[in-house]
């Protein structure tokens, strides 16, 4: 059983009004030191029957054709097991 | 002119726009489930608005790969007539058959008002007839309607004319102000290039009567109707 990771981010030239909320609440809070707050997903992808390289080429496809949206987003995939 | 209303599991406004167009603009209408891959026998297909597959993991991902969006696809690009509305809109850049992608709003609020689009295009399948410059109030109802696409490719949308309505004052004006979600050019719709399948946030069939308020989305229902006779 191979396990993936995939997290889903916004492309650094996204505008992330989410992000720029929670930072706002850091903010307020009193985190001064917090710059900046980028919201993404994560995924975790089991991944039955495969060797770890086959495993890593099938999860990169789900990520970029199902799990992101190129127009906005960019993925990095880990895989372990 | 027969016109599918397709049903997807979350879709809210499906009856609403199968009203509009079989009740108000007089046209053959019915209804097409997300599971039918046949769209024989249709002139146009329109994807209404609502929470396909409940908007999971970004809205239209999960609907785009339904049987129907095959159809669909294969539907436009034999110069078929494709109108997305809202939710459809979405699902509609999610299957690559309109450019760009939507952000979350830039208030990061749902949305429920009415505004003023700026009518930029008269040779869409949406907007034939309609002349160029002309405000027309609709309602929108979204939280992710926030127009994104990368600038190289924004300025390729506008130089091709693909920017079909903008947000603007009730007079026609663009000012940040009149754009409500943040959308990059105030971009409130847009065609794909050769203009056969339009995506709009606005709701034109909440806006197709008098007694809604506004009747000018019956314009946008019409302009669909009338290209379909000339074609």
């Amino acid at each position: 059983m191979a396990r993936a990771r995939v997290y889903v981010t916004l492309k650094k030239s996204v505008f992330d009004p989410q992000g720029k909320t929670i930072h706002d609440a850091l903010l307020s809070l009193g985190y001064s030191g917090v710059t900046d707050v980028r919201q993404g997903k994560f995924f975790e992808v089991e991944l039955d029957g495969l060797p770890a390289e086959k495993a890593r080429a099938t999860a990169e496809e789900i990520a970029r054709k199902v799990l992101s949206n190129p127009v906005i987003e960019s993925f990095r995939v880990e895989v372990e097991g | 002119m027969k016109v599918g209303v397709v049903v997807f599991p979350g879709s809210n406004c499906d009856h609403d726009t199968y009203h509009a167009l079989k009740h108000v603009c007089g046209q053959e209408a019915q209804f097409v489930w997300h599971k039918d891959s046949d769209l024989r026998g249709l002139d146009a297909v329109v994807l209404p608005g609502g929470f396909a597959y409940g908007d999971y993991l970004r809205t239209g991902a999960i609907a785009r790969f339904s049987p129907v969006m095959r159809a669909v696809t294969e539907f436009a690009g034999q110069g078929g007539t494709v109108l997305g509305i809202c939710n459809g809109f979405q699902i509609l850049q999610e299957a690559g058959l309109l450019p760009g992608a939507m952000l979350r709003n830039r208030t990061v609020k749902f949305l429920s008002q009415p505004v003023h689009v700026r009518v930029e295009r008269d040779d869409t399948a949406a907007t034939a007839g309609i002349s160029v410059g002309t405000v027309l109030t609709m309602p929108i109802a979204h939280g992710e309607g926030n127009f994104y696409v990368a600038d190289d490719e924004l300025e390729r949308l506008e130089q091709a004319g693909q920017v079909v309505f903008r947000y603007t004052t009730k007079d026609g004006r663009l000012s940040d102000e009149a754009n409500p979600n943040g959308s990059l050019h105030a971009i409130a719709g847009v065609c794909n290039r050769e203009r056969n399948v339009v995506g709009l946030m606005p709701h034109p069939e909440r806006a197709s009567e008098p007694e809604l308020g506004s009747a000018d989305g019956r314009r946008i229902l019409e302009a669909l109707v009338a290209s379909l006779v000339r074609a």
